[in-house]
């Protein structure tokens, strides 16, 4: 860049310490020898200063973050060997996941002190994977967002694959599988993308009007033409990210073989990566086809609410059962993006950031007795409550979480992602709805079947409470779904701002092309009610 | 007086989080006497607060007349605390308001939960877990007044959910029984069908009114009249639609009709419990909900038909299967189920001040039958079978002394024609009458079955005294010979509540529903034009006042014939229509019906999705469709060292880094 505001030329500094710092720390890892459990404790330790100091640089990030800045900030922008632009750079959208992904990491390591098994090639994965999460919430040009989106798969394969249960190869592969073949086709999308708008920049693709002029291939009609195209591309990789229904299925199976912090990463931080693409490429750049497939959304995400709540209510693993409700919880996000209209978005990306702290914390209780009885058999437990009172309140407040009860972060963003899609659809958020229903029923019954009751296993007479260590991981994640779920404003306040830009575009790029907004339905029910 | 109105909502809440988390440093003892106290100053308070729209003292307001009180009429006091979730036009904020219709919940809920609290001292002292059931006590109180607190429908939903939570903590209280697991989630899975239709409601209001603040929706709703949703290939009338979404809710947690089959089971948890959260405060939360948003209900004629119906209907069936049970507890919770429906129905024919009234006497005397109960079971070592009791009378006699004071209210004992009479006599009389005065549909539905529904309260209130003090012992001997009379500590609580069930009803009779009530209720409450039941309930002919009464005689010398002069007849009775008799023990089938068509399907649905949909269909398709390679991967690498998962990993790399080459170069060329 040649011209950079002599504030920015400065702040730069701190999004790309913030994104290479874990790899960095990766990398001195490999001078570290393991030689003995001395060794395996300092490399420990290490990697959760690492992790450490990368949540308080991006705290800077926060602290130097303007939301009501249109634009991304902090930019930077260098060409690298004269090939790839390497363009970094946050918005509202993305700094609350950036947050959320080094907020996360230290309570991963924290989690990982009992590993033993090649500690140090367990450390450099998470490590490398920081720096890839973060990566892609920060990448501005697509060329590397690919990078960093497809790369994260890797360690997180080999954390699966090395670290995880029985059957971690199978689930490994389904993992990588699964969510590659979805890239596939984004993939062709954006090379297609840089081809016709001559650039792989993001913040000039989002200015770039792709055309939206349906036509007819060998007999086949495409609504919204090129566009309608390229959002299908990038909804097949979405989509499995996220997981929509129906290709959810690897989901459970990677939850259940990856060991406790993998899956704390894959359900706090992953799947947002689903989420924060619909926001940051289908949603402004494909406008027309957003709209036009919005109904389509709806229908998977209503269905996935139901359908896997349904699923969870049968589970039989506790972790599975978690993992069912996580799909069915990132149903409430799809439709709150695709309802496209303030109180819908907001409500999505809260869910997300949410669902980060519940989710990951219930993984992180799971493992707990986990590690205690090596198993996750729901029926093998119960009464857990005798012996293990803190155990219980903690899980207790995140059931109470994942069902959504008001005071917690879980109900603001069910709340607001229903009030969006009830204006977009009411047919809709009608079917939705059923989901606090339904996930009381699973959670409550999970609950009850392994922590009240009376202590019958005699395996689980000396079962110990937790410890202080587990504790401190938790602890993070209660404060915070606690003080959003009492004062939400300290996330909403964030990305507001860069929502009300995107829906602003958003609905301009409609009304540009005289396509109905889903928003229009409520305004139309509106004039009916005002016309008398 | 804002420090008062928070002192008032959050000393319950301090109370909870000393009492739950700190009572280590506090003691046990500490921790009870520490809620307790709090709870009893919040009580002071809320007296305070009532008095000053009840004009300073009770005198003042008999001598109101009308007029006299008019400066009353507008009185709202707003204490914005913080924003909580604001999103565009949705904007909710952390607020409390305190009107009549607030400041009469507040005596309501902080007199009896100090009380209930006290008690407990002496019902739980030995109980393992003290400080947890105070704490849930404390918590549930303080989401309570965040309901009846709330100035928008999000966060009255607050504290909806919230007394939600608490009751839940509080029935499955001890965790070691199955039955009371499985009450306590069927309380709460049950009342969050009450709660969908309650969030869809929300939603509505959002989207019809723009805001889901009182003053903005409850000021534009006559704008609204006649409107109608076009949704779902149909019109609907809004002000219908919203109200009857509002009514699911509000059915859910007040137990009535078709979601009312979690309150029996609810009697699992221990009996202050029962007294506080499902008799005088939770359950009555629905009836609140009904009140504040008189000024939609009032608009939507069709819905307050169907509160009406449903209201009286409830009062019917609950009263039926009061009848026949033997537990005590279950007879004085479908007693209370019934009773929550006469409210309704008044509510329904538009008298929404004798539904108030009736909320405010029943709270009394119903946490009275429920303490003395729990007096009873506590005196007979959890013994809760009226089959085994008989000539308590002598064992407990205070405690038989303060039930026959609970009883002689609820049946509605007083002298005809007059106002003097129990609480029960003046607030459910006002009621029938109410209802035979209304021109709203359904009213006289209402009417026919609230006199019968009176005959069968009084049979089965004076069938549990007369079964519990009367006649000769019929349980153990063991347990009679332990057999005590409570300490002072639970007494006490009970003198103060039958001081309420003898004196509320007389006391605010005319400041509730009579000269005094337009003026004291002010703008908290709403009448569309032409409604002026609550006048006209005044004038109604004789025999109409009269036939609570009669009914009130018939059901007592009905029980006394059973249970004292001829007990043989209620077991040749139930051998000859033992079709009917099985009908009523078994509660109608409700919960077998809902078995059958809610909850086995669910898990067969559940099962099936799982085991086929994702199994055999999604599975089997994706995999057949894209892993086919998989099975030979799988099966080399699971014969090889986990090692090999590096190799392949590596070719993923190479692979990666192949497609951004390729990226690369498309884009230079």
């Amino acid at each position: 860049m040649d011209v950079v505001a002599d504030a920015a030329l400065v702040d730069y500094y701190w999004l790309r310490l913030t994104t290479f710092l874990p790899l960095g720390g990766a990398l001195l890892m490999l001078l570290f020898s393991e030689r003995s459990a001395g060794d395996q404790l300092s490399m420990k330790r290490f990697a959760l200063g690492v992790s450490l100091a990368t949540f308080l640089v991006s705290l800077v990030l926060l602290a130097k973050f303007d939301p009501s800045l249109d634009g991304f900030q902090m930019v930077e922008e260098t060409e690298w060997l004269g090939l790839l632009t390497f363009k970094l750079g946050v918005d509202g959208l993305s700094l609350p996941f950036v947050l959320l992904t080094t907020f996360l990491m230290p309570i991963v390591f924290l989690a990982s002190w009992g590993v033993e098994t090649r500690v140090k090639e367990y450390m450099i994965a998470f490590l490398i994977l920081e720096t890839l999460m973060i990566g892609v919430f920060v990448a501005l040009d697509i060329v590397l967002f690919y990078l960093f989106f497809e790369g994260g798969l890797i360690p997180m394969f080999l954390i699966i694959g090395i670290w995880g249960g029985k059957e971690r190869i199978y689930a490994a592969f389904k993992f990588f599988l699964y969510t590659l073949l979805g890239s596939l086709l984004m993939l062709v999308a954006m090379l297609y993308m840089i081809h016709v708008a001559g650039s792989s920049d993001i913040e000039q693709l989002l200015a770039h009007r792709f055309s939206s002029d349906p036509f007819s291939v060998a007999g086949l009609y495409i609504p919204a033409g090129i566009q309608g195209l390229l959002w299908l591309a990038f909804f097949a990789s979405f989509a499995v990210k996220m997981p929509m229904w129906p290709v959810h299925t690897w989901l459970p199976d990677a939850h259940v073989q990856a060991p406790t912090a993998g899956s704390v990463v894959l359900a706090a931080v992953l799947l947002k990566m689903g989420g924060y693409g619909f926001l940051r490429f289908s949603l402004p750049m494909f406008p027309v086809a957003s709209a036009t497939f919005a109904d389509l959304v709806f229908v998977l995400s209503v269905v996935a609410i139901v359908y896997t709540s349904l699923v969870a209510l049968m589970q039989e693993d506790i972790k599975k059962l978690i993992a069912y409700s996580s799909v069915a919880h990132m149903g409430y996000v799809t439709m709150g993006i695709f309802a496209a209209n303030q109180q819908g978005v907001d409500g999505a990306v809260f869910q997300m950031i949410s669902h980060g702290f519940i989710s990951g914390a219930l993984f992180l209780l799971v493992g707990v007795i986990y590690d205690r009885m090596h198993t996750r058999e729901i029926s093998f437990y119960g009464g857990l409550v005798n012996r293990m009172p803190v155990f219980a309140v903690v899980m207790l407040l995140f059931t109470m979480g994942n069902v959504g009860l008001p005071g917690t972060s879980g109900f603001v963003g069910e709340m607001l992602a229903l009030v969006g899609a009830f204006q977009a659809d009411s047919l809709v958020a009608l079917v939705a709805t059923t989901g606090v229903i339904l996930s009381a029923a699973y959670m409550l019954w999970l609950y009850w079947r392994v922590v009240l009751g009376a202590l019958e296993n005699p395996k689980l007479a000396d079962i110990k409470d937790m410890n202080a260590r587990e504790i401190a991981c938790v602890a993070p994640l209660a404060a915070g779904a606690l003080i959003l779920g009492v004062a939400p404003g300290y996330a909403l306040d964030l990305f507001q701002p860069a929502v009300e830009r995107l829906l602003e575009g958003y609905d301009a790029a409609l009304a540009a092309a005289g396509v109905e907004h889903a928003i229009q339905l409520s305004a139309a029910a509106a004039d009916l009610l005002g016309a008398k | 007086m804002d420090w008062a109105y928070l002192a008032i909502v959050f000393l319950p809440l301090l109370g909870a989080v000393v009492a739950g988390f700190f009572h280590r440093a506090t003691g046990e003892f500490g921790a009870q006497l520490l809620t307790t106290v709090l709870v009893f100053a919040a009580a002071i308070l809320s007296w305070a607060t009532f008095f000053q729209f009840s004009g300073g003292g009770v005198g003042e307001a008999h001598a109101a007349e009308g007029a006299g009180h008019a400066e009353a009429v507008a009185k709202v006091y707003k204490v914005v605390i913080a924003d909580w979730i604001v999103s565009g036009d949705f904007e909710v904020a952390w607020a409390l308001r305190i009107d009549a219709l607030t400041a009469t919940m507040l005596i309501v809920i902080n007199t009896v939960s100090a009380l209930v609290h006290m008690y407990s001292i002496g019902y739980m002292e030995e109980d393992k877990a003290k400080p947890r059931f105070f704490a849930c006590l404390s918590l549930f109180t303080f989401a309570m007044l965040m309901l009846v607190t709330a100035d928008n429908f999000v966060q009255l939903f607050f504290g909806w959910e919230g007394v939600g939570l608490a009751s839940y903590l509080l029935i499955g209280f001890w965790w070691h029984k199955p039955t009371a697991n499985a009450a306590a989630i069927k309380a709460f899975v049950v009342n969050r069908v009450g709660d969908f239709g309650f969030a869809l409601g929300i939603m509505g209001i959002f989207l019809v009114f723009g805001s889901v603040e009182f003053d903005t929706v409850f000021a534009a709703a006559p704008d609204q009249v006649g409107q109608s949703f076009a949704v779902f290939g149909g019109e609907f009338d809004i002000l219908t639609t919203l109200t009857f979404l509002l009514f699911i809710g509000a059915m859910g947690k007040s137990a009535q009709l078709f979601l009312h089959t979690w309150l029996p089971d609810a009697m699992e948890g221990p009996t202050p419990v029962s007294a506080l959260i499902h008799a005088a405060t939770m359950v009555t939360a629905g009836v609140f909900l009904v009140v504040r948003c008189s000024p939609l209900f009032e608009l939507a004629p069709d819905t307050l038909w169907f509160v009406t119906v449903i209201g009286a209907s409830t009062a019917f069936f609950a009263a039926t299967v009061g009848l026949v049970q033997h537990d005590i507890k279950r007879v004085i919770a479908y007693s209370t189920c019934s009773q929550l429906g006469y409210m309704f129905f008044a509510a329904g024919v538009g008298a929404y001040e004798a539904a108030m009234f009736h909320l405010f006497t029943h709270a009394f005397f119903k946490a009275l039958l429920f303490l003395g109960a729990g007096s009873v079971i506590h005196a007979m070592h959890h013994e809760q079978d009226m089959r085994r009791y008989g000539g308590l009378l002598k064992v407990t006699p205070v405690t038989a002394l303060m039930m026959l004071i609970g009883t002689l209210a609820i049946t509605g004992v007083g002298i005809p024609l007059t106002t003097i009479g129990f609480a029960g006599f003046l607030s459910k009389d006002m009621i029938i009458e109410t209802a035979y005065a209304s021109p709203n549909a359904g009213h006289l539905y209402a009417f026919w079955i609230g006199v019968g529904a009176a005959l069968m309260t009084s049979f089965y209130s004076w069938r549990l005294w007369f079964k519990t003090f009367l006649g000769t012992y019929r349980g153990d001997h063991h347990t009679l010979e332990h057999a005590h009379e409570s300490p002072q500590v639970m007494l006490i609580p009970l003198y103060v509540l039958a001081a309420g069930a003898v004196l509320a009803g007389m006391v605010y009779y005319d400041l509730m529903v009579h000269h005094g009530a337009s003026a004291f209720w002010g703008t908290s409450i709403f009448h569309a034009e032409g409604n002026t039941v609550l006048d006209d309930a005044h004038n109604v002919p004789k025999w109409v006042k009269a036939a609570p009464f009669v009914a009130m005689l018939i059901g007592l010398f009905g029980a006394a014939l059973f249970y004292i002069w001829a007990p043989w007849i209620p077991d040749a009775l139930a051998r000859r229509h033992a079709g009917l008799h099985a009908f009523l023990i078994n509660k109608w089938y409700f919960d077998e019906l809902y078995d059958l068509i809610f909850v086995r399907p669910s898990m067969w649905l559940g099962r099936l999705l799982w085991r086929r949909g994702d199994g055999s269909v999604i599975d089997g398709a994706i995999n057949g469709l894209a892993m086919g390679v998989v099975p030979a991967v799988t099966a080399a690498a699971q014969r090889a060292q986990s090692g090999y998962i590096f190799r392949y990993a590596l070719v993923m790399i190479l692979g990666i880094l192949a497609m951004v080459t390729w990226f690369i170069l498309e884009r230079s060329s």
